[in-house]
């Protein structure tokens, strides 16, 4: 995944900036190495390191262009949104997202108070201050996705496909809490083709990503703290 | 996209009073049409007997902790179920009043509505709230589920009851309901099938009542209407097109066809419909977000309508009245600046009367009320600084439906009932109050205009950004300065105003020019010549700064291509003109109006 991404930076001439959190790594607070679980160690490496290479407090890599590497970003500025392609459908927490989600100073997602959304009009004036999350798929599905993927071929990693054990990953995060689904999908058209044919129709998306199962509402609890 | 899916699919609503088990009603919808995902059912029936808890079928959707925990919904969920004719997307509203905002969210998504109530209970506050709501929200299509028949031995007489004192609910905030269906979400009565328990129910079940639902179909033959979002200009590689962006609400337009901006009222035809990556096209219709050429480069900004010119046209207005739900924790106020969205446009909005406000939990009418409270609907008359383009939102919802933000927040949303015409109220009343409350001393203007041998006068000079406005300005002072004459340069303008077309400062925009208004009145009547300078004027906003600078005058010079109309404009000058020049040219204007008097003639 981490080849896909550096090829397209590359090839799109892409700003790619990437942040990590290296103490949680170097010292091995993950599973399943410490024994911690799951929801514990995507806390550690995507809420922490999201939160804190988007405030820009943990330093930033840049992919450099003309040095073909990634050198250590000079801008420590924080940003004060991100766009993310999560979807409704994906799972219960997100269900509940806005198109225009605010979120405070420490990425913090008020589930309860969150802003109107009605007639294609949404929240677009924020306090200095406020950071923002902007879900522009909300309301796209799994089959739109790989439709899109097909009309405007879209170059995609190949984890997604059968290699011929009857086996393709459908939802793809990391290597110990993701899992495959059985498949003999072997390119895009195949995927449509069993997304349509209702093969899925009673399985999760997720399915295959484990940390969702760990606690009734784990999930939720991350994306509350600033998972994606 | 075409290759979407095969299968059609509906968002639909499902609200009503809290507790009268509308999470019951999707949950047991999603169970019998076999829509869960494997497992579910079975992972909610073990939570339960784990936690010594009835199972529920309620539980298969609150998918948050809260939820979970308080046993009610807190935001909209969207839920996904098959019937054999259709894809549903299925939004439970919360139905408590805590969250009438969330519940709004959702129902505003939805092409039709089930609201239901509770046959032991009765009709609710929020029955009838939401029944309102659903009818300003615009969704037509409603059932009427009329849940817990069980607790009621499944009487057809309380039933009927019901039906007949919630139809002429209904009548009054215009919604006729396809059916009401007695229910009983827990036993699955009539939710699918036909239960053996109302026998004297013989219309369709609740899920073939939403089956008869029809999807709406994309205004395609009604008037064209195009919000404009952007205007995108090129300059790379020799690219001067200038694409007007935005989505198409309503209609159809062909390349030639004549079109007319609103509120400015300028006119040009459409040269090509414009996309990334697509072929060659001759129309957009209703749906589409493209962007167009235009046959003549005429300058319009974000937030004016596209109109097709032989068809019915948008209103422009200023002052208009319409029925409005508040949803801030402030309430709403006469006199306060909010912000009003409708469509693209932007602009300030005040709240001006209030002509009554409607009591939901009784369904009366309030006369005299002075604030517009959380949860409350309201008519009311509505001013906006500036013209805008609307439409009734019974014939264009797109063009027709607004929302207040009051201090950052969507606070209100509203529908347009009716259009007052274009007069500016405040505006008008300010300059009348001014007028009577300043205190004038034994100098007259006249006393002052001998004293210092000049008229005093605003000299406006307006254009696009970076056109050299600013270097005339100087120059323009500097020699009047240099004449003897009382002269200053208001270099504050050009930073207050100075910012292109910067969405963000749309709506302080009017803010500005009213003050630069203020502060030119003060000028000029003090007898001096006073330059500014103004990006991107329009003519409305020139009337405002005229009608604040009275009673001086105002001499309009435009460098490059202009926004105002022709007839505005006192002077024209082309961009980044020769400064001694276009000096030349400004104080012979002056002269020839008698502003530069003379003494040695």
């Amino acid at each position: 995944m981490i080849q896909y991404r550096d090829e397209i930076a590359k090839k799109w001439h892409l700003n790619m900036v990437v942040g990590q959190n290296v103490k949680a790594i170097q010292e091995k607070r993950t599973f399943p190495d410490s024994g911690i679980p799951r929801i514990q160690c995507c806390g550690n490496l995507k809420t922490e390191a999201l939160k804190h290479t988007l405030s820009g407090e943990w330093p930033r890599m840049k992919y450099d262009h003309k040095q073909g590497r990634y050198v250590q970003d000079d801008n420590r500025d924080a940003y004060t949104g991100v766009i993310v392609g999560v979807r409704a459908d994906e799972e219960g927490s997100r269900s509940k997202e806005r198109y225009f989600s605010p979120r405070d100073k420490s990425n913090e997602w008020d589930i309860g108070d969150q802003p109107p959304e009605l007639w294609n009009q949404f929240k677009t004036d924020f306090a200095p201050g406020t950071h923002l999350r902007i879900h522009p798929l909300l309301d796209w599905t799994e089959l739109n996705i790989w439709e899109y993927i097909d009309r405007e071929n879209i170059p995609i990693i190949d984890l997604y496909f059968d290699h011929g054990n009857g086996k393709r990953y459908r939802s793809i995060g990391c290597a110990p809490c993701t899992g495959t689904v059985d498949s003999t999908a072997k390119n895009v058209k195949d995927i449509i083709e069993e997304l349509k044919s209702g093969k899925f129709s009673k399985i999760a998306e997720r399915a295959g990503r484990l940390q969702d199962k760990e606690d009734g509402a784990g999930l939720e609890s991350l994306r509350r703290e600033g998972y994606m | 996209m075409a290759n979407e899916t095969s299968r059609e699919q509906m968002n639909i609503v499902v609200v009503g009073h809290v507790d009268h088990g509308k999470s019951t009603v999707i949950g047991r919808l999603l169970t019998d049409t076999g829509s869960l995902p494997e497992g579910k059912l079975e992972q909610v029936k073990a939570t339960c007997e784990r936690n010594s808890k009835p199972f529920e079928y309620a539980f298969m959707l609150d998918a948050l902790k809260d939820e979970q925990a308080q046993g009610i919904t807190i935001d909209s969920a969207r839920c996904f179920f098959k019937s054999k004719k259709r894809n549903y997307i299925i939004i439970d509203a919360p139905g408590h009043i805590e969250f009438l905002k969330n519940m709004i969210s959702g129902a505003a998504r939805a092409e039709a509505a089930v609201l239901v109530i509770d046959a032991k209970e009765g009709i609710q506050e929020n029955s009838r709230r939401h029944g309102y709501m659903v009818s300003m929200l615009g969704i037509k299509q409603v059932v009427i589920a009329v849940n817990k028949m069980d607790l009621i031995n499944y009487d057809q007489v309380r039933f009927e009851s019901i039906v007949k004192d919630f139809t002429a609910f209904l009548k009054n905030v215009n919604i006729v309901p396809r059916a009401f269906v007695p229910i009983s979400a827990r036993e699955g009565a009539l939710l699918i099938e036909k239960s053996p328990n109302m026998p004297w129910y013989t219309k369709l079940s609740l899920l073939d009542t939403i089956d008869s639902f029809e999807l709406e179909k994309p205004p395609e033959d009604k008037p064209f209407r195009f919000p404009v979002q952007d205007i995108y200009k090129f300059t790379a590689m020799g690219d001067d097109r200038r694409i007007v962006a935005g989505r198409v609400e309503s209609g159809t337009i062909s390349v030639g066809s004549d079109v007319v901006f609103l509120p400015s009222g300028k006119k040009s035809s459409i040269k090509a419909v414009e996309g990334f990556n697509i072929p060659e096209k001759s129309k957009a219709v209703s749906g589409e977000s493209t962007g167009f050429t235009l046959n003549t480069q005429i300058y319009i900004r974000p937030a004016e309508v596209m109109c097709s010119a032989g068809e019915q046209l948008p209103l422009v207005t200023s002052l208009f009245r319409a029925n409005v739900f508040w949803m801030g924790h402030q309430p709403m106020i006469k006199n306060k600046k909010y912000k009003l969205k409708l469509a693209t446009a932007q602009t300030p909005v005040w709240l001006v009367e209030i002509k009554n406000v409607l009591d939901a939990s009784e369904l009366s009418s309030v006369a005299n009320k002075d604030v517009i409270e959380r949860h409350d609907v309201a008519e009311c008359i509505f001013q906006t600084f500036k013209p805008i383009a609307v439409d009734l939102a019974s014939d264009f919802p797109a063009t027709g439906r607004f929302v207040i933000v009051d201090n950052y927040e969507i606070a209100g949303g509203g529908i347009v009932l009716d259009t007052m015409g274009v007069e500016n109220k405040l505006l008008e009343d300010h300059i009348a109050a001014r007028e009577k409350n300043w205190e004038r001393s034994a100098i007259t203007t006249g006393m002052r205009w001998g004293r210092f041998g000049q008229r005093s006068t605003l000299v406006l000079i307006a254009g696009e950004m970076n056109t050299g406005k600013i270097k005339v300005a100087k120059a323009l002072e500097q020699e009047l300065f240099n004449n003897g004459r009382l002269t200053y340069y208001l270099g504050v303008s050009n930073t207050l105003l100075g910012i292109d077309s910067d969405m963000k400062v749309q709506g302080e925009r009017a803010e500005y020019i009213r003050r630069l208004g203020e502060i030119a009145h003060l000028f000029t009547d003090a007898g001096l010549i006073l330059i500014a300078t103004v990006s991107d004027l329009d003519d409305y906003e020139l009337d405002v700064l005229s009608k604040l600078n009275k009673p001086n005058d105002v001499l309009i010079v435009n460098i490059g291509e202009k926004r105002l109309s022709p007839n505005k404009v006192d002077l024209e000058l082309p961009v980044n003109p020769d400064a001694v020049q276009a000096v030349a040219e400004i104080t012979a204007l002056l002269q020839k109006r008698n502003v530069l008097v003379e003494y040695y003639l």
